[in-house]
Parts: C-alpha cells; sequence; structure tokens
C-alpha cells in the first residue's frame, strides 16, 4: 500500500497538464453562476396546473371527516383529492424504501404534525393555497407518542394501527458482533467507562425543497416526471412497481438539484400525488413544497438515543466498544437504506481501533413524528457511528488522564493489517491512518496548542481542542449484499466518442451539485486523453442514460466512477485496435500516452483519440471484426465498499461569561484515495464540516410534548453561516483503494461525519476545568451554560 | 414558495397620503416599509392583512439623522444601513453602530427601518432595546396633521402592540442629547442574524467622575424590551466601579421576566441579564471617558 501524504499548500495545480486529474474549474458552474441553472421549479409546461397539499395540524388523530365542497368551488380549483379517493384506486399507501408503508394521503389517521391529508389542484400556485384553507377536517385528537424512550410502554398510544396484528409501536431490533466475546473483553478490562449519548434529530434543509412536474399523455401513456431525486433510477423502477405504470412509459428527469443531503433519496407524497393529479386532470401539474413543509415532512437525519461502553487496559490499549441505540423512526420507517441493514453502516462504529471485541445491540420504535431515518450526508448512518465511538473515545482519554491524541494513535489499526476485518465484519480495503493523523496534528501544531490552552486556563479562559479521527465506508454495492427493494446497488455508465473526437458520457447517478459534469469528464479525461472540456456529461434523465441506483451515501466516485474509468478503458481497448489498422503495425507495438498511440520506438509515427474517432466513424476500412463507431457500455458492481479516512482537529473558545462557542480553528485532513479535483473535494469539504458546525451548535428538530415541530423555518431551525465558520485549514494524504479501477474512494460526507465529534470533544475538552466529560448537541449557549454549572442534560 | 393570502396594495405619495388611506382602510391595512418581518408573517399566514400601504416612496420625507442642540431626530424610514453609517450618531451615541452590526444581515439593513423595528414591537427587538436605552420619544402623527409625542414606555404597550392607533404613523424619534454620554449594546444570539437570546444597552451620563444619569435596556426577557428604572436609580451619583456593575446586574436579572424557549432556559436568560448590563456599562463608561 502507498501512502503519499502532502501539505495542502503543495498546490496540485494541473493547469499545464493536457488532461486528466488535478484542479480545474468546474464545467457547470457557468450555468448556476449566470442563473441559467434549470431546476424543477423551472419546468414551465403550457397548461400547467399547480398542486398545494393540505398537512395535518396535529401529531396524532382520527380523521373524522373531510370536507371539499367549499375548496371544490374556490376560484381556479380543478380538483381536491383526499385519502379516501387515492384508497379507492389502491393508491392511499405505498411501499418506503425500507419495507414499511407509508401513508400517501391519510385515511384512518394522522400520524405526525404535516403529514399529508389532501391536496388541491387549480391554475396557479395562489389559488391552490388558498383553497387549502376551505378544506374542512374534523379530527379526533389522540395522544401522541413524543419521546422514544417511552414509545414501548405498555400504555403508550398505538401509532401504526394500519399495521396487522401490530399491537406495539416496535419498528425493529437489529444487533452486530459478538455479544458473549465482548462481555469477556468487559470483564477483563481494566477501565470500563459509559456515556449516555443522543444525536438529536436533524435536517438536511436543502436549499431546493422537494417538488415535481408530473405530465402524463393519456394518448400514449407515457408519464414524464421532472423530480427533486437523487436516484431517479430506482424511483422510475418503484413508481412502475407501486403506480402498476409500464417502466418503459415513466420517464422520470431530475434536473439541475439545488442540493440533496439526503433529502431527496425517498419517493415523498408530494410526488405521487403530482402523479396522480396529472392522470386526473389531464394537464401537466407541478407541486413544489415550501420550506415549513420541507422542515416538518421530509426525511431528517439521526434521531439516536444510544450508550456507549469502552473497555480498556490501564496503558490505553482499547479492548472492547458495546452499544446500545434507541433509534427513533417516526411514523413510518421511511429509512433509506441498503434492505439487510436496518440501522445502515451504524456497524462501522468500531472506528479506526484495532480492537478485541465489539457489540450492538439496537430497538427502533414508532413516534409520531415525520418519517425518514437515513438522511444528511450521514453514509447511512456512519454519522452517527463516528459521533459514539470518538466521543467514548475522548471519555476514556479522560478517564485514563492520558492525551486524546496519544490515545487514538496507540490503537490505531496498522498499515500492515489491511484489508482489515472488524470485529463486526465490515472489511476496510486500505488506510494509513498515522500519517494522516500527525499531519494534523504537525498543522494543527498540536503541542503549542495544548501550552496555549494551558497558560489560557491558569488565567480561567476557556479554549478546547478537539479531535475526531473517523474510518467511513462509502460506495455501496456490491450488489449481492445491498438493495433497495430488490434493485442492486450497481451503477452504469455509457461513453460514446464522436466522429471529431468529442465525447458524451452518460451517468446513472446524479449531481445535487457535487461536480459530476467536471469529476466524470475528469476521470474519462484521465483514462482516454480527450481534454475535459470536450466531454459533456449527461446524468439524470432516465430515457436517456444507463441503469443504476444513484447519488447518496457517497457513493458517486466509488461507483461511478470506477464504471467511467473502466468504460473509457473498453473504449480505449477498441481505439488500440483501430490505431493498430491505421499505423499498420500489431496491437502489441503500439504506445499508449495520454491522448495518442505510436509506435514503440517510432514516436513520430501516431496517432491521436481524435484521428481514430474519425476513422472509427469513416469511409476508411477498420481491422477485421472491428464494428464501426467508438462506445461503449458498462454496469459495474463495487466488489466492496471503500474506506476514506480522517484526522480532523477543532480549537473553540468559550466566553465564560456567556457561554458562547467560537471555533476558532479546523484542521481537516483527509485521505479519500486517489483525489480527481483537489478543488472539489475541499468544497465538499468545506461544506460538510459546515454541516458539522451547524449539527454541533446550534441545529435540532425539536417538538413540544403535543407533537408540534419547534422547527418549521429556517428562523427556528438554525443552519449556520460563514459567520459561524473559520477559515478552513485542509490537508491530504493519499491511499488509494485497492479495489478501486483508479484508487478513488468516496469524499462527500467525510467531513459531516467526522466533524461533529471533533467540535464536541473541543467544547468538552474547554469545559473541563468545571468537571464536564460530556455535553450533547447542540451545544447552544444555554445548553454550555447549563454544562459549566454541572447541569448538562440531554436534548431530548 | 410560500404565498400569503390575497391583500389589495396601494403606495403612498405623502406622510399625508398614507394617513389619508389608513383612515379609510382603518386596521384592515398595514403599512409597509422594509417588510422583513411582515412578509415572512404574511407568508406563513400569521399575519392576514387586506391592504399593505407601501410608504417607501417616503423616504425624502422620513428618512433623515439630524443633530440639533439638545436632541437628534431621526426619521422614521431611516434604514439600518444609514443608522449604521451616521456620523452623528457615531459620535453622541455608538450604541447604534453596536446594535446595528448584530442586526440580522446587509441585506436586511439596507432595507429595514428603524420606525419599522419599533412598531413591530418584537419583544426581541435590538432597536427597541436601543431607544428604550436612550430615553427615546416617538412622535406619532395622525389625521390632520395632529402629532403627538410619547415615550418608549408608552410606545410599546404590549408584545406586537404599539401607541399607533390604526390612522396613525410613527413618523420621528427623538433622542435627547446631554453631555458626558457613552453608551454600548450587547446581544447574545445563536446564529448571526438571529433574534437575540438577550440584549442589553446601557447609557451613562457622566460629569467629573461621577454618574449622573445611567440607563440600561434589556431586549427578550420579558413581554416588551425593558427599562430599568431601579438601575437608574441605583447608579446615579455613583463613582463607576465593577461592583456598582455587579450590582446593576443583579437589578437586570431580578427585574426582568424571560422564559424557557429554543433560544435558552429562562435561568440563563436572567444570567444573560446581569452579565450583559455589567459588560455594557463597562463600555458605556470607557466611552464616556474617552
Amino acid at each position: 500500500m502507498t501512502t503519499v501524504h502532502e501539505r495542502v499548500d503543495t498546490f496540485h495545480d494541473n493547469d499545464q497538464k493536457p488532461v486528466g486529474y488535478g484542479r480545474m474549474l468546474r464545467k457547470e458552474d457557468p450555468r448556476f453562476l449566470r442563473g441559467r441553472g434549470r431546476y424543477v421549479d423551472d419546468v414551465q409546461l403550457p397548461g400547467m396546473l399547480h398542486l398545494a397539499i393540505l398537512r395535518s395540524p396535529v401529531a396524532h388523530a382520527r380523521i373524522v371527516s373531510i370536507d371539499t365542497s367549499a375548496a371544490e368551488a374556490s376560484p381556479g380549483v380543478k380538483a381536491v383529492v383526499t385519502g379516501a379517493m387515492l384508497a379507492q384506486q389502491n393508491l392511499a399507501w405505498m411501499p418506503t424504501l425500507s419495507n414499511d408503508v407509508q401513508a400517501v394521503l391519510a385515511t384512518d389517521k394522522v400520524r405526525f404534525q404535516g403529514q399529508e391529508v389532501a391536496f388541491v389542484v387549480a391554475e396557479d400556485r395562489y389559488a391552490a393555497r388558498d383553497a387549502l384553507e376551505l378544506i374542512d377536517v374534523e379530527y379526533d385528537v389522540l395522544d401522541p407518542v413524543i419521546d422514544a424512550r417511552r414509545a414501548l410502554e405498555s400504555d403508550a398510544p398505538l401509532i401504526r394501527d394500519d399495521l396487522d396484528g401490530k399491537t406495539n409501536n416496535h419498528c425493529f431490533d437489529w444487533e452486530t458482533g459478538d455479544e458473549a466475546a465482548t462481555e469477556a473483553v468487559f470483564a477483563r478490562a481494566d477501565v470500563v467507562v459509559s456515556q449516555d449519548l443522543v444525536y438529536p434529530r436533524v435536517h438536511p434543509a436543502p436549499m431546493e425543497t422537494c417538488g415535481a412536474v408530473a405530465d402524463y399523455d393519456a394518448v400514449d401513456g407515457k408519464l414524464r416526471l421532472w423530480s427533486t431525486t437523487q436516484a431517479p433510477h430506482a424511483h422510475r423502477t418503484l413508481y412502475a412497481i407501486v403506480a402498476g405504470l409500464p417502466e418503459h412509459k415513466i420517464q422520470v428527469i431530475s434536473p439541475d438539484i439545488g442540493g440533496g443531503f439526503g433529502n431527496k433519496v425517498p419517493i415523498y407524497p408530494g410526488y405521487v400525488c403530482a402523479i396522480v393529479a396529472s392522470i386526473v386532470t389531464g394537464k401537466p401539474v407541478k407541486w413544489m413544497e415550501d420550506r415549513s413543509e420541507n422542515l416538518i415532512s421530509t426525511g431528517f437525519a439521526r434521531d439516536y438515543i444510544m450508550r456507549g461502553e469502552i473497555a480498556a487496559t490501564r496503558d490505553g490499549r482499547i479492548l472492547g466498544i458495546r452499544t446500545n441505540v434507541l433509534a427513533d423512526h417516526g411514523a413510518f420507517n421511511g429509512t433509506a437504506a441498503p434492505v439487510k441493514y436496518p440501522a445502515g453502516f451504524f456497524g462501522v462504529f468500531t472506528g479506526s481501533y484495532d480492537i478485541e471485541a465489539a457489540y450492538c445491540k439496537m430497538t427502533a420504535v414508532y413516534t409520531n413524528k415525520a418519517p425518514g431515518g437515513v438522511a444528511y450526508a450521514c453514509s447511512f448512518r456512519i454519522t452517527e457511528a463516528v459521533y459514539l465511538v470518538e466521543r467514548i473515545v475522548d471519555c476514556l482519554a479522560d478517564e485514563l488522564g492520558m492525551d486524546p491524541a496519544e490515545l487514538r494513535l496507540k490503537n490505531f489499526i496498522q498499515p500492515e493489517q489491511f484489508p482489515y476485518t472488524t470485529k463486526t465484519g465490515w472489511v476496510y480495503d486500505s488506510g494509513n491512518y498515522e500519517p494522516t493523523m500527525r499531519l494534523a496534528m504537525e498543522m494543527a501544531g498540536y503541542d503549542e496548542l495544548r501550552r496555549e490552552q494551558a497558560e489560557k486556563r491558569a488565567r480561567g479562559e476557556l479554549m478546547g481542542i478537539g479531535i475526531a479521527f473517523f474510518t467511513e465506508a462509502v460506495g455501496a454495492g456490491p450488489r449481492k449484499d445491498m438493495d433497495i427493494l430488490g434493485l442492486g446497488m450497481a451503477d452504469g455508465c455509457e461513453l460514446r466518442v464522436h466522429p471529431t473526437g468529442k465525447a458524451v458520457v452518460r451517468l446513472s447517478v446524479q449531481s445535487q451539485g457535487q461536480g459530476h459534469e467536471t469529476t466524470f469528464a475528469q476521470i474519462v479525461a484521465e483514462e482516454i486523453g480527450i481534454p475535459p472540456a470536450d466531454i459533456e456529461v449527461l446524468h439524470g434523465d432516465t430515457d436517456n442514460t444507463p441503469f443504476g441506483l444513484g447519488t447518496y451515501g457517497s457513493r458517486s466516485t466509488p461507483v461511478s466512477g470506477a464504471a467511467a474509468a473502466l468504460v473509457a478503458r473498453k473504449v480505449r481497448d477498441k481505439a488500440r485496435i483501430i490505431a493498430s489498422g491505421m499505423l499498420e503495425v500489431s496491437v502489441a507495438d503500439l504506445e499508449w500516452e495520454k491522448g495518442a498511440f505510436h509506435v514503440a520506438g517510432d514516436p513520430g509515427r501516431s496517432v491521436t483519440i481524435q484521428d481514430i474517432a474519425l476513422r472509427a466513424h469513416g469511409a476508411g476500412d477498420l481491422p477485421e471484426g472491428i464494428e464501426g463507431g467508438l462506445e461503449a457500455q458498462i454496469c459495474y458492481n463495487p466488489s466492496n465498499l471503500t474506506y476514506p479516512h480522517g484526522a480532523y482537529i477543532c480549537v473553540v473558545d468559550i466566553d465564560p461569561g456567556t457561554a458562547q462557542v467560537t471555533v476558532r480553528r479546523f484542521i481537516a485532513v483527509d485521505d479519500c484515495g486517489t483525489r480527481i479535483n483537489p478543488m472539489i473535494i475541499e468544497g465538499q469539504v468545506h461544506g460538510g464540516l459546515t454541516d458539522g458546525v451547524g449539527m454541533a451548535l446550534m441545529e435540532m428538530i425539536a417538538f413540544d410534548e403535543d407533537g408540534n415541530c419547534l422547527g418549521a423555518s429556517l428562523m427556528d431551525y438554525l443552519i449556520p453561516t460563514s459567520l459561524e465558520v473559520p477559515d478552513w485549514e485542509t490537508g491530504f494524504t493519499v491511499t488509494p483503494s485497492p479495489h478501486h479501477p483508479i484508487g478513488a474512494k468516496g469524499v462527500g460526507e467525510s467531513a459531516t461525519v467526522g466533524s461533529p465529534p471533533a467540535i464536541v470533544n473541543a467544547v468538552v475538552d474547554a469545559l473541563k476545568p468545571f468537571g464536564v466529560r460530556h455535553a450533547d448537541m447542540p451545544l447552544t449557549p444555554s445548553r454550555v451554560w447549563d454544562a459549566m454549572r454541572g447541569q448538562a442534560r440531554p436534548p431530548i | 414558495m410560500q404565498v400569503p393570502a390575497p391583500f389589495e396594495y396601494e403606495r403612498a405619495t405623502s406622510v399625508d397620503h398614507a394617513i389619508s388611506l389608513l383612515e379609510r382602510l382603518g386596521g384592515t391595512a398595514r403599512l409597509i416599509a422594509g417588510g422583513h418581518s411582515l412578509l415572512p408573517m404574511m407568508k406563513l399566514r400569521l399575519a392576514n392583512f387586506d391592504y399593505l400601504i407601501d410608504i417607501n416612496d417616503l423616504h425624502g420625507e422620513l428618512g433623515y439623522v439630524e443633530a440639533g442642540p439638545d436632541e437628534i431626530r431621526i426619521g422614521a424610514l431611516t434604514r439600518h444601513r444609514e443608522l449604521l453609517e451616521s456620523p452623528v450618531l457615531a459620535a453622541a451615541f455608538p450604541i447604534f453602530a453596536d446594535a446595528e452590526r448584530v442586526i440580522a444581515d446587509p441585506v436586511v439593513r439596507n432595507r429595514g427601518t428603524l420606525g419599522g423595528s419599533l412598531c413591530q414591537a418584537d419583544p426581541s427587538e435590538d432597536l427597541s432595546a436601543v431607544c428604550t436605552t436612550l430615553d427615546a420619544r416617538c412622535v406619532i402623527r395622525g389625521p390632520g396633521g395632529a402629532e403627538r409625542v410619547v415615550s418608549m414606555e408608552d410606545f410599546h404597550v404590549g408584545p406586537y402592540e404599539t401607541a399607533v392607533a390604526d390612522d396613525e404613523i410613527l413618523v420621528e424619534i427623538r433622542l435627547p442629547v446631554r453631555p458626558g454620554c457613552g453608551s454600548a449594546y450587547a446581544k447574545v444570539e445563536r446564529r448571526a442574524g438571529d433574534w437575540a437570546v438577550v440584549s442589553a444597552g446601557a447609557a451613562v451620563w457622566l460629569d467629573g467622575g461621577a454618574i449622573v444619569d445611567a440607563r440600561v435596556g434589556l431586549a427578550a426577557v420579558g413581554p416588551n424590551t425593558t427599562g430599568i428604572p431601579a438601575i437608574s436609580a441605583a447608579l446615579r451619583g455613583q463613582e463607576p466601579s465593577e461592583s456598582l456593575y455587579e450590582q446593576a446586574g443583579a437589578i437586570a436579572a431580578d427585574s426582568c421576566d424571560p422564559v424557557t424557549d429554543q433560544r435558552g432556559s429562562a435561568d440563563y436568560k436572567r444570567h444573560l441579564a446581569a452579565e450583559l448590563t455589567r459588560r455594557t456599562l463597562r463600555r458605556a463608561v470607557e466611552r464616556a471617558r474617552s
């Protein structure tokens, strides 16, 4: 295994390089910067109608009656549809991505505040919205289940009485690891530390809310659906299964998407309502949810109540990690995760450490809150797993009186141990943790920071240094282990080189801002020598791209990136044969330099990829058995996940008088294997770190005891701005993935996964003089002040 | 996109025109200036008015900061940004610039107005606390050009409620100017641009070494921004000192009435009332001395 590590100020500017990897401006940015992006809400079709959804004002109630007559009579209204009407078409319920069902429109009961109850279709958005006020719903309000800890109490109200034989609010149980072996390790450990932790419910809050334009043509039976989806192909298949429409007559188009973060993986009732509305009215129908609807009803994230336990020797050798988790899945289990992984990839909670045993027991429950589960840049629950392990490792360091950096360095999985099988069965492909950690410490000036902290503590000032070291697991499949409702997690890619040597790449994954149009052009360019500017990247239209499972869990580069490289190699192999004909030498005598084949030992005799493209489409003869054209297609089934890692160090200052936390510095060293466009990687990291500041310090979807959502607007649900974050200090090491064709690993969620524990560890470190060992997120000034007075309490 | 309920829109061409429209439309109408509080409430359908009367064209008439011998007069339509950048206010009452720097963001400050801020009467609103601290007088004009002048205590009659009648407009804020003044503002917020968890303004007037008068105004710790007469009484005639600030802080904590909400617990807010009172008084005295 090769690990290269460099400081980021070794600026890799590849402007001199004709093609391939390196920093280059994003090809898609001129469109966005000049206001020429085309989002779902920009879609305007002739005769298009607008849909608005009536939502439940209460968390739990039986629907007694719905009177839609006044709404139907309202000016401009074309249709009013209720759950009862959908039930007649067998469309009132739909499957979730986790083999549960979810109401499209409520028929019997409402089960969370904001649940869809009815919809209005009208000539414009205003008329539709105004008519909602005229729908008269009589509710028989029921006691809600809000506290997940009480969901399984015998007298708890039953939420899911729609499920046959259901008598309680239990959703599922899940376990991983070896309970007995872990118990044995804990029994003989010198030191056992236990800590309760809450990862509160947060929301992805993408800039663009969710929406769709459905256009059903009753004559040819074709449904065109523009929708905010991160997984257009998977959605198409699911619509075919749910609605009974033939799959070849469904075209899902995911145009420019204004941020996803997992929020746009599920199929929401609104999409189905838009489709129904178009079929009912015979017109195109647009539905765009507003900000409050997005915050109260769409896929949330986290909501794990955890107990973490760690066992170690007195000299700081970690022996085992054990955890017990209570997961709040809301009213319907809408988790978007591979089917065999109901807790996502939480099993990587053993982190980056070589330990002897691990065990996790999880119970998931239903509550009267919005459904969802896995969303928000979490790599399928790795965010929770990394937070757990990195927080309890710090608790252990505190107990042992050891420096948290030293404790981590002492327990890392060693480079020669890779591929490393964890005690919960995950096979880490590659890693070299110590250089990454050392680089972060060097960039931070770790020893100097500790000296500064000691001086400040002596003066009564509060400064904290927090470390988090994470290993991510990204790039789902392989398909045999990972599927979503039976669809294997593999992705296609198609490359077509035009006669003039320009090319088009078609992807099954869908960008929501990650820069796919640039990164994938660079991957193909590196392999085939056509400049990125000459390569068009198409994605997000199921009629014009190959099948695949889409973009989430940082899987685009690990899966489709591999597909793009391999398809380019396939084209290059064919180009070599054509070149051998053109140069009249055998294939074995050709050497490839980026962009051209030349005769070995005679560089003057060469043909460029552009020459070959023209020949492939031209009138001249091609070698025996070679068809015309220069194109190829592939479906890539990853053999394993990729496991990027990173070392993050956060420095905070806390105002002792007001308890306000300032993130003064943040050092992020990421290792995502081969780096395709460092600028794009840094952008991803910056965004994820900002997410982390939000979650650690301010974000939380809270509910009152009646189940009212207290985060229903961006005035109530705070997300960070540039003023809350420092100038990020990023660095990198490179440990390529051994099984990925170009050695790349995913990076999109690394910073979101790794930064919250670094920030919380820093705040807790700052509060050490007050005897604080743990404080839950969000660390708002009020909650930090509580901790300073020994009154830290969970947020829920 | 969140869409408001239907409403009609009128553009006032003069203060008198606006008043005549208000006379005719009464409580079904609302003036709109910056609109940064009103429009979100309308989009969320928490506020529904049949008519909006846009007074932005009256900036020529109502947008000014003018220094007189005894008072500074500020037109109600003066924008946040103009307050932030006013040399007159910077010299006389630096509390304004302190507050403006932590009010929302530049986009809001380009548009929002002093009068709108006061008339919104949000208990967490910063300029209300500033004006309370400075013992501002509010000039309200009604039909026929009749004007009346009320104190801040009388101007705010409850949360989101003011002394301005349906057919009246707040036209001017008057700040009394006395020698030896120093002033300061401090705010704790969960995030830049958020409403205050708690904020405090302080103004002191020194003569020689002693405090002639002092005022503290707090936001977000009661139904309205709160002036605290007991602090004024305790500080008058005293030499500034840390123990005096402590005493003032204790009075602030005792006098306020915060509630627990998403921004923080009542105990924390009470603590902040004391902490920020101490900080702003300390700063105000430093400024008065310099």
